[in-house]
Parts: structure tokens; C-alpha cells; sequence
């Protein structure tokens, strides 16, 4: 009885894990696959529904393209995707990197495999990826965030940053940046940068950073919050306690609706952030257009594709060869908008 | 006089409450005077009230001499599912969606009790499955979005900073479970079954029934969390407070829980909770490097842990030698 049911449950198992497959990737043609960062975060979702839709566009089956939420903001979990789509197949894998650097054997493997490699939100070492579909210069981005500080701070005064975790690698980029931007121009001599922080895009952790900024800084003028859970999370801190401190950042438009006016009353007069759903969409065509071999991943390369800012040239990544695809310029949300992209994304 | 003292210097909890007074002071030391002022002390309840509530539930767990892993699942699905009911507009009546998360908790908790109880599955297997399936359904049910400060928008002003909704949620409950634990036959069933299975079913207890009881209040009191917590931080996200149920078991074990079952007490694990949101309070506050603050955690629990059990040691010698004379 008990052999018996062991039998049954195992020939289960095979039909299960059989039937997963199913829609297969037909061989004949590219297949394509988008790693994001983690499930559970609508930004992702959103990269992963341009994606999706230019995928349809162009007519690639839809056993073709794979996309993959990893179950944790790890570096452990993309590793595990990346092998089993090394395992499928895929001919191209456009991903979001949870680190710049543990990332790199295991596409190396990918690249062995003849698996072409694009990143897209957080870039990974230059020589394990072709392109990065970057959704904002760093130091577009970095300008932005330091030109509002620099304006909701009245042109002097501490500000602190609020930052995911510590290793995150398009956080690290802006802040670098942001530390650059103000150590070179003297305009922004009388700011002061006092920490630091990071909420590990956590809410609970975030909240008591941003609660220990408030009690260590009492000069403390803007927190500058480069990440969606962190500028929820601060939001919230500062327009519960009516703290004179305002906000800023790049946050989700619909998560921030709440908190984004010009009064007393909202702790944040204006964010950033470019349009994900976009930034998903010029991954797809990068990813088609390597695949077709329409492109190379060199500095110089163009490629056309249906989208406000096409064609896109391959720029130089600054300071070395590695080439980068800019989407476009941060787009700025205030109270004046801000009610009408909150239903977009 | 002097042997109520002695009595109370035997206490697990007064040596606990001694260290974490001393560490309160340095603390507000190294923090120039500011840690003790009164919106820090209130921030630190409502910012772990979520980990003090649980730890209620899992005093219960502990004490059978199980575990349950599942609670942040159960938060998760919980909150997301109340979060989603605001946000398609089916309710915002605080009340009903406390009540809603509580009884879908008091249902996951359930079902953890019955496996656990008649199932004879291991604690610790069962809540691991159950973590992933109420948190894989939180994912599912939310379809990788977030119920945002926008949605919850009105319901939230009951966990609002300032509002005194968390703390007498955290009030009752630990006044309940004084009484509970104290004064009533659930309770000294509770400690029976932990202390010696055996002898508690000879005895004449119920033993499986216990066990659901126990695993069906710490599911409610998950759910109850998930709402709280939606309240509290203003949003339902499907990844909420993941990892926290190590956060939940390390304050009853500070708290002087013991993990093999049988000992504990509400006041322990209150001050163990209490600790731990110090400790996490306070890292930010002292000027440590942030990537440092894992590491110091860390350390800082180990060694209050052992300090602990040190000083338990020598004060049970020390009792010990008095009674020889």
C-alpha cells in the first residue's frame, strides 16, 4: 500500500513538473527573459509590464519570454533564477541586479552558455553585462535630487539621506554622485550632508531611521529618500509628527500621492522617479534588437524602436569603454500632477 | 523585608529589568539626555508594538514547547487582505477590519493547531509550510502591488503617531494574558503540557486541545498584527515584516523563555520585548556606522542572553548557600 502510493504520488510529481513547462520555448526563434529585483513591489511589476507589452508588440511568442520575480531582494534568489534559465535556454536575459558584483559567475556561466546579458535599474560589473538600460543618467538623477534639496532647504542647511541598504548599487551611484555634484560647485558650499542612513527598504526599519534622523539632527532642514519603501516610510514619520523637515526623493507616484503637496500639511513638496513601465519597454527592444544582432553592446551602436526618445544611441559608462542605453531625463512629480500618475503606476 | 528581596533578586525578570535599566542609561548617555523623552520612549512602543504583540502568542507556542514560524506569513496575508478591501473600496470601517484580519488569523492559526495537534507534524515543519503558503498568498492576492497610504487613507489614523490606538491594543493584551496565564486553568494547563506532556495527558488535560488553543490565539494575534501594522505604517505590502517572527522568538528568549518549553512568564517576555525595541531604537541613535548595526545587535543579544543566565546562576548558588546555613 504504502510502495503503491509512493508510485502514484511520484508519476504526480513528474506530470506536474512537466505541465510547468508548457508553453515551451520554441528553439527556432530568440527567447527572451527579465529578471526583476523582487516580487512583491509594483515598481517591479511595472518594469515586468513593459516588458511584457513589447514582447507582445514584436510578436514574440509567448512561451518566447520569461519573466521571473525573484521571492526575496537577493542576490541567493536571481542566482537560482539564472540558472534555471540557463538551464532553459533563453537567449537573452535582461535583469535588475540586487548586487553589482556576487552576480558575476553566475552570469558568466549565462555568458558561456551563448546567453546574452542586459541589465536594466541596477547595473552589474561592466564586463558581465553588454548594455545597461539606465533610467537616468547617475548624474542626471544625482543633479535632480541635489537641485531640490538645495531649493526645499531655501539654499542652506543640514540634510540627511534615507537609502535602502548599504549595498545597493543604483543608491550607492546617485549618493556618490550627489556627494560630487555639491563638493564641486560652491553653490552648494552652505548645504551640509550630515548621514547617511539605510532602511534596508524595510518599513519598520526605515520609520526608526528616519525617527533617530529627526531626534539626532535638530537642525535638520530635508531628507532626501532615493528609494520607494524609504520615502513611503519617511513620508509618513514626517507628516504624522507635522515635522517642519520636508522630503524628497524618488518615490512611487500612487505611494506617494498622500503625502506629495505644497503645504504645511504634506511632508513632501515635490519627487522624481522616470516612468518604470518605459524602462521595461527600452529593456525588451535592447534585448531584441542584441538578439537580432542589430546591436552589439558597443559605444556607438543606435537601434530604432517605438518610443518617445528613439532612436537610442549606446553612450560610454563614464570613466571606462562599457556602454549604456540613458532612457531619459528624471521626471518630476508635484502636487500638480501627482493625482494623475498616482492612477498610473 | 529581607527575604522578599531575596525572593525577588531570584527572579529571572529582575535581573533582565536591571540590565536593561543600565543599558537604558547608557544609552541616554551616549545620546546626550534625548533617549528618555517621552516621544522616544512612545516611538519605541508603537514602532516594535507589532513584535511586543506577537510575542504574546509566541510565549503561548513556546511554553507548549512548539514554535510558529508562519506568524509574518500570517501578517502578511492578513494586512494585505484588509489593505485590498480598502483599496477596491469594500469597507473602511476600522473596527470591521480589525475584526477581519483577527478572525483570518484566528483561521490560519487554526488550521496550524489541527495539523500540529492531530497530525502529529513537528511544529516547526508545519509553520514553515504554513509561512510560505500565507505569504505566497499574500503575493497572489495582491498581484505584486501595494495597498497604498492613499487606499488606507482614514483607516490609518488609528495607528497615527499620537493616536492611542497601538498602545491600549498592546495594554488589554497583556493584561489578558497576566490573568490568563496567572489565574486560569488554561493557563496552568499550558505550563503543564510544557513541562511534562506525559504527566499532563495522565493527568487528565486535554493536551491536543491546548495545542490548538495555543496555536489558534497566536494566529490570532498574527492577524490582529497585520492589521495593526497596516495602521501603523500607513500600507499592505505582500513582502510586510518579513523575517520578523526571529525578531518575535528572540524577545521571549531573551524574556527568559525557555525554548525546550515549561518556563516563562508575560512579564518576561514583555521585557524582553521592551530590550529588543531598545536595542533596535537605539543602534541608529548612538552614531554607529549603519552597516555596523547588524553586526551589534547581534552581539548585544548574545550577550545579555548570557549574562543573563550567568547571573541566574550565581544567584541560585547564592540562595543555595544561604539555605545551607
Amino acid at each position: 500500500m504504502k510502495k503503491l502510493l509512493c508510485i502514484a504520488l511520484s508519476i504526480l510529481m513528474i506530470i506536474g513538473m512537466l505541465s510547468a513547462c508548457a508553453p515551451g520555448i520554441d528553439k527556432s526563434q530568440a527567447s527572451y527573459a527579465l529578471v526583476t529585483k523582487s516580487a512583491g513591489n509594483p515598481y517591479n511589476e511595472k518594469e515586468a509590464e513593459g516588458f511584457e507589452k513589447v514582447m507582445k508588440a514584436m510578436g514574440v511568442p509567448a512561451g518566447n519570454y520569461i519573466i521571473k520575480h525573484p521571492e526575496a531582494a537577493t542576490v541567493d534568489a536571481q542566482i537560482n533564477v539564472i540558472n534555471s534559465l540557463i538551464s532553459q535556454g533563453v537567449s537573452c536575459i535582461a535583469i535588475a541586479a540586487n548586487d553589482a558584483n556576487a552576480l558575476s559567475s553566475v552570469l558568466k556561466e549565462a555568458k558561456a552558455a551563448g546567453i546574452k546579458i542586459v541589465t536594466l535599474d541596477s547595473d552589474v560589473a561592466v564586463e558581465d553585462r553588454l548594455t545597461f538600460c539606465n533610467q537616468a543618467g547617475v548624474t542626471q538623477v544625482a543633479q535632480a535630487l541635489v537641485d531640490a534639496v538645495y531649493d526645499i532647504a531655501g539654499g542652506e542647511g543640514e540634510y540627511a539621506i534615507l537609502s535602502a541598504t548599504s549595498q545597493a548599487t543604483n543608491q550607492n551611484a546617485w549618493i556618490d554622485a550627489m556627494k560630487a555634484i555639491t563638493a564641486s560647485d560652491s553653490k552648494y558650499s552652505k548645504l551640509t550632508l550630515v548621514e547617511v542612513a539605510y532602511g534596508d527598504d524595510e518599513n519598520q526599519k526605515s520609520t526608526d531611521q528616519t525617527q533617530a534622523l529627526l531626534a539626532k539632527y535638530p537642525n535638520l532642514k530635508v531628507i532626501c529618500a532615493p528609494t520607494t519603501v524609504g520615502i513611503a516610510a519617511a513620508a509618513k514619520v514626517l507628516q504624522d509628527k507635522g515635522s517642519s523637515v520636508k522630503l524628497t526623493g524618488l518615490g512611487l507616484p500612487s505611494e506617494m500621492a498622500e503625502f506629495i503637496g505644497d503645504d504645511a500639511a504634506h511632508s513632501c513638496p515635490y519627487m522624481f522617479l522616470w516612468n518604470p513601465i518605459d524602462l521595461g519597454s527600452l529593456a525588451a527592444y535592447a534585448s531584441i534588437a542584441l538578439a537580432e544582432g542589430k546591436i552589439t553592446g558597443k559605444v556607438g551602436d543606435t537601434f530604432t524602436c517605438d518610443m518617445e526618445n528613439s532612436p537610442y544611441t549606446l553612450t560610454a559608462v563614464e570613466g571606462t569603454t562599457a556602454s549604456e542605453i540613458i532612457l531619459g531625463a528624471p521626471f518630476r512629480f508635484d502636487s500638480s500632477n501627482i493625482a494623475e500618475w498616482a492612477k498610473v503606476y | 523585608m529581607k527575604s522578599f528581596l531575596r525572593k525577588l533578586t531570584g527572579k529571572h525578570e529582575v535581573s533582565l529589568a536591571i540590565i536593561m535599566i543600565l543599558m537604558f542609561v547608557i544609552i541616554d548617555i551616549l545620546c546626550g539626555g534625548t533617549f528618555h523623552s517621552f516621544t522616544n520612549i512612545k516611538d519605541i512602543f508603537r514602532n516594535n508594538a507589532l513584535t511586543l504583540l506577537m510575542s504574546l502568542g509566541m510565549l503561548l507556542v513556546l511554553l507548549t514547547g512548539g514554535i510558529d514560524i508562519s506568524i509574518t506569513g500570517v501578517l502578511a496575508f492578513s494586512g494585505m487582505t484588509i489593505g485590498l478591501m480598502m483599496k477596491n473600496g469594500v469597507t473602511h470601517n476600522v473596527f470591521l477590519l480589525f475584526l477581519i484580519a483577527t478572525a483570518i488569523g484566528t483561521v490560519c492559526g487554526l488550521i496550524n493547531g489541527l495539523i500540529i495537534a492531530k497530525g502529529k507534524v513537528s511544529p516547526i515543519i508545519c509553520t514553515l509550510g504554513a509561512m510560505y503558503i500565507w505569504r505566497g498568498m499574500a503575493y497572489i492576492i495582491s498581484g505584486n502591488a501595494w495597498a497604498s497610504a492613499q487606499d488606507v487613507s482614514g483607516y490609518s489614523d488609528f495607528g497615527k503617531d499620537g493616536k492611542i490606538g497601538p498602545y491600549i491594543i498592546l495594554g488589554v493584551a497583556f493584561i489578558l494574558f497576566i490573568v490568563m496565564m496567572k489565574w486560569s486553568s488554561f493557563g496552568r494547563k499550558v505550563y503543564a503540557i510544557g513541562s511534562n506532556r506525559e504527566a499532563a495527558r495522565i493527568s487528565g488535560i486535554n493536551v491536543d486541545r491546548v495545542q490548538i488553543a495555543v496555536y489558534t490565539i497566536m494566529g490570532a494575534l498574527a492577524g490582529l498584527a497585520g492589521a495593526l501594522s497596516v495602521s501603523i505604517y500607513a500600507s499592505a505590502q505582500p513582502n510586510m515584516q518579513t523575517g520578523k517572527e526571529m525578531d518575535v522568538i528572540a524577545a521571549c528568549v531573551i524574556g527568559g523563555v525557555s525554548m525546550s518549553g515549561g518556563r516563562g512568564t508575560v512579564l518576561g517576555t514583555l521585557l524582553g520585548g521592551i530590550f529588543y525595541a531598545i536595542v533596535y531604537k537605539a543602534l541608529p541613535l548612538v552614531g554607529l556606522d549603519s552597516i555596523w548595526q547588524n553586526l551589534i545587535k547581534g552581539i548585544i543579544i548574545l550577550a545579555v542572553v548570557v549574562i543573563n543566565v550567568v547571573t541566574q546562576r550565581a544567584m541560585k548558588r547564592q540562595n543555595l548557600a544561604r539555605r545551607e546555613i
